[in-house]
């Protein structure tokens, strides 16, 4: 690739724009029946949610299972702007991520010596904390929640997750990236590579956070209604479950989990009783048959449109 | 009467014990786990809840009085314990700890949900086991339950003690814990070992669940996760894989939650469990009683 | 002036004394030898020198600057790279990707301009790319550049992160039993290896070694380690014949 403009780039942005196209036009032709179209947007938000928590478990290695924390605090920030502060939707979404975003280097920086349970454990912590905290929180509603009006539509949603997983993407296949991932591969090594651990490790985490208080807001400002027990661990895990269902390192995997997972629930809606025991059975099922997920670290890629000559001496992707 | 503050304080001091016994049981149960197999059995919780139900059947369904109703939960745990170990920790002893610690939140997530379906998410009461019989020592109460909760714990954490330290057994689960390798080597059968582990953290987690019933009365599925929780972070406060550890952490955070609760701000009291939690990996991640192992390079 | 400074460096573990009271000086462009028995406390010095273990006394002076207290990824700024005892290689990552992280360190765009895809990633991706690959050439890996690192032969590995260490452009290299596991045809090639990269790189080498034949062919000086403390040095024939040496190795009755 020699610059933006590369036939990759193109074809994917071509992609992008037609399914946008697509299922607007199912939307504002009143098709759509408005279950699929709740869907579709919930997928948009656990494509983010996915996406980004594989930036800090599966690219960097770090284990964090505390995800819906960044996510409550997004979602909790860009309502009180949007509601309270009656601010643009823009500046709420924007702010929560930003705020989730501080609490990501905030969790990052002392739990950095931590490795593997340890850092799991800390993480669970500071994600069961958040949600307490918000639950003991009369100015936003405490236990019964904070209502707001719904202002996502698919375009917002659709636009937000697909500039989420294009930076992303680009984060990962950098130099930034590829030190992040070094870190995964050999810590001791990578520091000796020159490679400076701690920051990497913090931008993982302050990333993935950033984005997952994007999908909070998301979230709060299309379900009408957001309450502490929603994040929960039992979110936090079903993310950490998209990831590993997807492939663990793999971007494209943590879209395929996040659909997959998404889709699974909404067809099982009808039964909830059964649904959190199937998960169950078929998680352990997967840890124990293929735990190295569905795309295992591959990723999906447009590499083939490249030229010979670019394919061959490129790097894998 | 008005009690004084003193006496307030000895007050939830008493409850803090036996709070934390109830954790200290549950404790003991991931540490010996933690240190065997060096997994995070996010079921145990679940496992105490079974317990809690168990000891409920046979109260009610089976009529028996409370030691007998205690023991047939704890053989039906210790069953269940070896039964999630063979089924579903075994074939990934080798896998990467992530994939470890899903499978144990799914078999957590299997025992919640598929309990829910079996006796429904309605709570259930366990019937009185124990005479309402107080006693008043300088105006701090001791309900008879209480008395016979403690010494039931006091009593296991013995067993336990003698059995780890002083039988062929117990030096086995201190061998493989160590290095499970050289133990293989030297010609324990560390399968066994291991489930034998996990059958006695079982019995006692069920202990601690039918102990939860008699103490709190009610019962229902997801019962096991906070005190599950509660009772990982004893764990780790005194110490992941360190038996004494288990004991002293969970006591301490019987008593802390106590105080909390005495000063009035009991919704908070889950979330300092976590502050300590977080506190204890920020300040000395090997716990009280542990020690730090460097990384060779 | 030398090169590499070490002036009454110790280090202890608790109560353990793993490294004491040692003196060390190379100078420019030398190709230095440490030896000594199991647990003579070898990589302990690399590990003290590249900001893995904090020293408990001593100064160590590189390029005439003070490298105590820096961390690993300072150190490797500073022009110290190092290779591990137990080849530590990115092994799930490519050949050619395990390359281009040494360049990270001098990298040319910042996090932003990953981000947005500016010029400056373009230009950056292509110099890495390039330089990475060039190094492979010199080493004859260029063939497997695609190629998962943990799927090449162990002779290819040590190559590799030998080359990885050299793709940080350092001053000084410290290479950690580079010969372990080779058979003498791969150790003769190892060691013609090593005199042209000092060469071809205006290196200077610090290496731990077991195999004897290597280190006496190779090394200009040798430093000998025995509980932590120097017990001799000087050229490969001063140290073959040093009875100190001979009974470390072999024990006090062989003497």
């Amino acid at each position: 690739m020699r610059n933006l403009f590369n036939r990759q780039n193109i074809v994917a942005l071509l992609g992008i724009v037609l399914l946008y196209a697509v299922v607007q036009g199912l939307i504002v032709s009143d098709i759509m029946p408005p279950f699929y179209k709740l869907t579709l947007i919930q997928i948009c938000i656990y494509i983010i949610l996915a996406t980004s928590l594989n930036l800090i478990n599966g690219i960097t290695g770090q284990f964090s299972i505390g995800h819906a924390g960044f996510m409550a605090i997004g979602a909790y920030i860009s309502a009180i702007i949007t509601t309270i502060l009656n601010g643009p939707l823009v500046l709420g979404l924007l702010a929560g991520a930003i705020v989730a975003a501080l609490a990501g280097i905030l969790v990052g920086l002392p739990t950095l010596r931590l490795k593997g349970d340890y850092l799991a454990i800390a993480t669970l912590g500071f994600g069961e904390i958040v949600r307490i905290i918000f639950l003991n929180t009369e100015y936003v509603g405490g236990a019964a929640g904070f209502t707001l009006p719904s202002k996502i539509t698919w375009t917002w949603a659709f636009g937000l997750m697909a500039l989420s997983v294009v930076l992303m993407k680009n984060f990962v296949n950098s130099t930034h990236g590829r030190a992040c991932i070094s870190i995964r591969e050999n810590e001791i090594a990578a520091e000796s590579m020159g490679v400076n651990t701690t920051k990497y490790k913090v931008m993982a985490f302050t990333m993935g956070a950033f984005f997952a208080g994007l999908a909070g807001g998301i979230y709060a400002n299309y379900f009408y209604i957001i309450q502490p027990m929603t994040f929960n661990f039992l979110l936090s895990f079903n993310i950490l479950v998209m990831i590993v269902l997807g492939g663990l390192g793999s971007m494209t995997g943590g879209i395929v989990g996040a659909i997959v997972m998404t889709l699974a629930s909404a067809l099982l809606a009808g039964v909830p009783e059964w649904r959190n025991v199937i998960t169950a059975v078929l998680l352990v099922i997967m840890m124990i048959f293929r735990p190295t997920g569905i795309m295992g670290t591959k990723e999906f890629s447009l590499n083939f449109l490249g030229k010979k000559s670019e394919k061959n001496a490129a790097s894998k992707n | 009467m008005g009690s004084t503050v003193t006496q307030q304080i000895f007050q939830q001091i008493v409850n803090g014990l036996s709070l934390g016994s109830i954790y200290a049981l549950i404790a003991l149960g991931y540490t010996m786990v933690y240190g065997i197999v060096k997994l995070i059995n996010f079921a145990h919780g679940d496992v105490m809840m079974v317990g809690a139900y168990s000891g409920w059947f046979a109260i009610t369904a089976l009529h028996m009085p409370f030691l007998p109703a205690l023991i047939f939960s704890m053989l039906s745990c210790a069953l269940l314990g070896v039964l999630i170990e063979r089924i579903a920790y075994k074939p990934l002893r080798n896998a990467t700890r992530i994939a470890a610690l899903i499978t144990a939140i799914g078999v957590s997530l299997f025992l919640e949900y598929g309990g829910m379906l079996l006796v429904t998410a309605q709570v259930r009461t366990y019937p009185p086991v124990f005479p309402e019989t107080r006693y008043e020592i300088y105006g701090v109460i001791f309900k008879y339950g209480d008395i016979v909760m403690l010494v039931t714990s006091v009593v296991l954490m013995v067993l336990l003690h003698i059995t780890v330290q002083y039988t062929k057994m117990g030096k086995a689960m201190r061998a493989v814990s160590f290095d499970k390798d050289a133990a293989l080597l030297m010609g324990i059968n560390t399968n066994n070992i291991i489930s034998f582990t996990f059958a006695i953290g079982s019995a006692l987690a069920a202990a601690a669940g039918v102990l939860m019933g008699v103490y709190f009365n009610t019962i229902d599925p997801l019962m096991g996760i906070i005190p599950g929780l509660k009772a990982f972070v004893a764990a780790v406060l005194g110490g992941i894989g360190i038996i004494p550890g288990a004991m002293v952490g969970g006591l301490a955070l019987g008593l802390v939650e106590s105080i909390v609760s005495g000063l009035g701000a009991s919704t908070w009291r889950d979330a300092v469990s976590f502050l300590i939690l977080i506190l204890v990996l920020i300040i000395k991640p090997s716990g009280l009683f542990g020690k730090n192992v460097r990384e060779k390079v | 002036m030398p090169l590499l400074k070490i002036d009454n460096l110790s280090k202890s573990f608790g109560g353990l004394k793993a490294v004491s009271n040692l003196n060390i000086e190379i100078n420019q462009g030398e190709l230095i030898g440490l030896i000594g028995p199991n647990g003579a406390g070898k990589t302990t010095v690399f590990n003290l020198l590249t900001g893995v273990y904090d020293k408990t006394e001593g100064k160590m002076t590189f390029q005439d600057r003070e490298v105590s207290g820096l961390k690993p990824y300072q150190v490797t700024q500073r022009g110290m790279a190092r290779t591990f005892q137990n080849i530590r290689l990115f092994s799930d990552l490519s050949v050619i990707d395990n390359v281009k992280i040494a360049y990270h360190q001098r990298t040319s765009y910042s996090t932003v301009s990953a981000l947005f895809r500016f010029p400056s990633y373009y230009s950056g991706e292509e110099e890495m790319l390039r330089k990475a690959m060039e190094l492979l050439k010199i080493f004859n890996l260029e063939d497997k550049a695609q190629e998962t690192a943990k799927n090449l032969p162990y002779g290819e590995q040590r190559r590799l992160e030998i080359a990885r260490a050299l793709g940080t452009e350092p001053k000084l290299l410290l290479l950690d039993e580079p010969a372990a596991g080779m058979n003498p045809q791969e150790t003769q090639d190892l060691m013609n290896l090593i005199r042209w990269i000092r060469e071809q790189f205006k290196l200077t080498i610090l290496l731990i070694e077991h195999d004897m034949s290597l280190v006496m062919g190779v090394c200009e000086r040798i430093y000998v380690l025995d509980y932590g403390t120097i017990i001799a040095q000087g050229t490969p024939d001063e140290i073959k014949n040093n009875p100190k040496v001979i009974e470390a190795y072999l024990g006090e009755e062989v003497v």
